[in-house]
């Protein structure tokens, strides 16, 4: 295709997009919706993922000794747990460091435990981070057998939970915008049907004076393009205001150190790449469904 | 002499059961002029439309200008439009451009050069005398012009060979004949020349080869025929 001839591609493309009215607003809408809901679930997911990931990587066992134990005894829990095969990293800690770090952890409130200093409540714990966190169970059942321990602590609970309803929300989020995605495509392949109704008769001569089909497909492509991309700027916007809303503002007030959100640069520019990505597909997918039927001579 | 068209056992089927043409077989070379003459349902249009490809026969086989259009590819098509040029009765005209860009139009689509458009477009309406009328729209123009401009557009790119479907049908007998000064004109540059048609009077009086159809079957093919069939 020469260059130039792309110029009248677009030109064409444009035009119809004009010319369609209320059904490019249809259209067009129809993708905002969807790019919108999917550009909150992407977010939502990747960001999901992220503190998954995080927390993940935060897994640790810790075992804390009897108070009744003594050096020998402590000495010999360290090589029995350094023993355990998917150990990756031992540490002690004794309790006057466990309180210092309760304290810190505590902040302002945590002044309060300084009275303690002298007589700590505390055990002497070992704090073990496995090579894989999946072995974190496994590896709290060993120790909880083990001789001089008091209480074995990993943040179970929480872990599976939010994996599982990582999970979910993953296969939710997906069916919804796969669900979504169709629709949009079956609503811009609409629109461009009445554009390539409306321009039958042109397209009949076109054939007629023998011009390739490649060529008459452009332009609806273009106006594909042109639908889909407008659909995805609103979403654009929403999305990534509200995302500077949320990361700027909520990110202070939300306590938990393991949430960390996905930093607004570069995440919401990337999120913005892919709402674009998906506009456009969705856009030239739906006109490359519907010409093609009308190209069948 | 070199052929242009050549059909040999065609019979043509239309999927609701109708059988358009019944064993054809035709030669016609380069450069000759002939009627297509029969009753309206005779097969006339399908015989017309095989050779740009519009139909697909569905037995025999069909050459036009060195395609063998039983065995083109869907790809193949368009250029082999680019040696035919079409007009039929009903003009055709995309009503909202100019008479100018309407005969341009053939030529942006094979994506000839700008230059080349404008030069080619000019030479064409001056060929069949509209040169005055290029920034008119169709609806300003009269039947007789309209059918030249469609003749404009189906000629721009040089065909060679001109397909024409009942082109006077539509137009009042002094019209009709300058239309077929035109078509001989365009015949005498060395075009082949296809026209379908029931009027008598322009058969009987430009006399030239007819090839009478009835019930899809050639029943007449002579060199300086006349007009009439057995009803």
């Amino acid at each position: 295709m020469k260059f130039k001839t792309l110029g009248r591609h677009a030109r064409e493309g444009t035009k119809s997009v004009w010319r369609n009215g209320w059904m490019t607003i249809s259209a067009v809408g129809a993708v905002t919706t969807t790019l919108l809901l999917v550009g909150v679930f992407l977010a939502l997911m990747l960001n999901l993922n992220e503190i998954a990931g995080n927390i993940e990587d935060d897994v640790e066992v810790k075992v804390l000794v009897e108070l009744t134990a003594d050096e020998q005894q402590v000495s010999e829990l360290e090589n029995n747990l350094g023993d355990l095969p998917a150990v990756g990293e031992l540490t002690y800690s004794s309790k006057e460091e466990e309180l210092d770090e309760l304290v810190d952890s505590l902040g302002d409130q945590g002044k309060a435990f300084e009275l303690f200093e002298q007589s700590n409540p505390l055990n002497d714990a070992f704090i073990i981070k496995p090579d894989n966190p999946v072995d974190a169970v496994q590896i709290a059942e060993e120790a909880e057998a083990m001789d001089q321990v008091d209480e074995v602590d990993f943040g179970e609970e929480i872990v599976q939970r939010l994996f599982q309803f990582n999970e979910y929300a993953r296969y939710i989020g997906l069916g919804l915008i796969v669900g979504l995605v169709f629709t949009a495509i079956f609503l811009i392949s609409n629109t461009i049907k009445i554009t390539i109704i409306a321009r039958k008769k042109e397209i009949g001569i076109m054939k007629l004076v023998g011009a390739t089909n490649a060529f008459i497909r452009w332009p609806f492509f273009v106006e594909g393009l042109i639908l889909g991309v407008l659909g995805s700027i609103i979403p654009i916007a929403a999305v990534m205001s509200g995302y500077y809303y949320l990361y700027y503002n909520l990110q202070d007030r939300i306590q938990f150190d393991f949430i960390q959100l996905l930093p607004f640069n570069p995440f919401a520019f990337q999120l913005a790449g892919l709402i674009l990505v998906i506009g456009a597909f969705i856009g030239v997918w739906g006109s490359v469904m519907s010409v093609r039927k009308f190209l069948k001579v | 002499m070199i052929c242009m068209i050549e059909m040999k056992g065609v019979y043509k089927t239309y999927p609701n059961g109708v059988t358009a043409l019944n064993g054809i077989d035709v030669h016609i070379d380069q450069g000759e002029f002939v009627y297509v003459v029969g009753p309206s349902g005779a097969g006339k249009s399908t015989f017309t439309k095989l050779m740009f490809r519009e139909e697909k026969a569905t037995k025999g086989t069909v050459n036009v200008n060195n395609f063998n259009l039983t065995t083109i590819k869907e790809k193949k098509v368009p250029f082999l439009r680019r040696n035919v040029g079409v007009v039929y009765q009903d003009f055709r005209l995309l009503p909202r451009l100019t008479v100018y860009e309407n005969v341009a139009f053939a030529l942006e689509v094979i994506e000839e050069s700008p230059n080349q458009i404008r030069r080619r477009v000019m030479d064409v309406l001056d060929q069949v005398r509209l040169k005055n009328k290029a920034r008119f729209i169709p609806d300003e123009l009269s039947g007789g012009e309209q059918q030249r401009v469609s003749i404009a557009r189906a000629i721009v790119n040089r065909p060679r060979l001109l397909i024409a479907d009942e082109p006077t049908g539509n137009l009042d007998p002094d019209t009709s004949w300058e239309i077929m000064h035109i078509l001989e004109e365009i015949n005498a540059k060395g075009t082949t020349v296809l026209m379908a048609t029931h009027s008598q009077e322009i058969v009987n009086t430009i006399r030239k080869r007819v090839i009478a159809i009835e019930d899809g079957q050639i029943v007449r093919d002579e060199a300086r025929g006349e007009y009439g069939y057995e009803i």
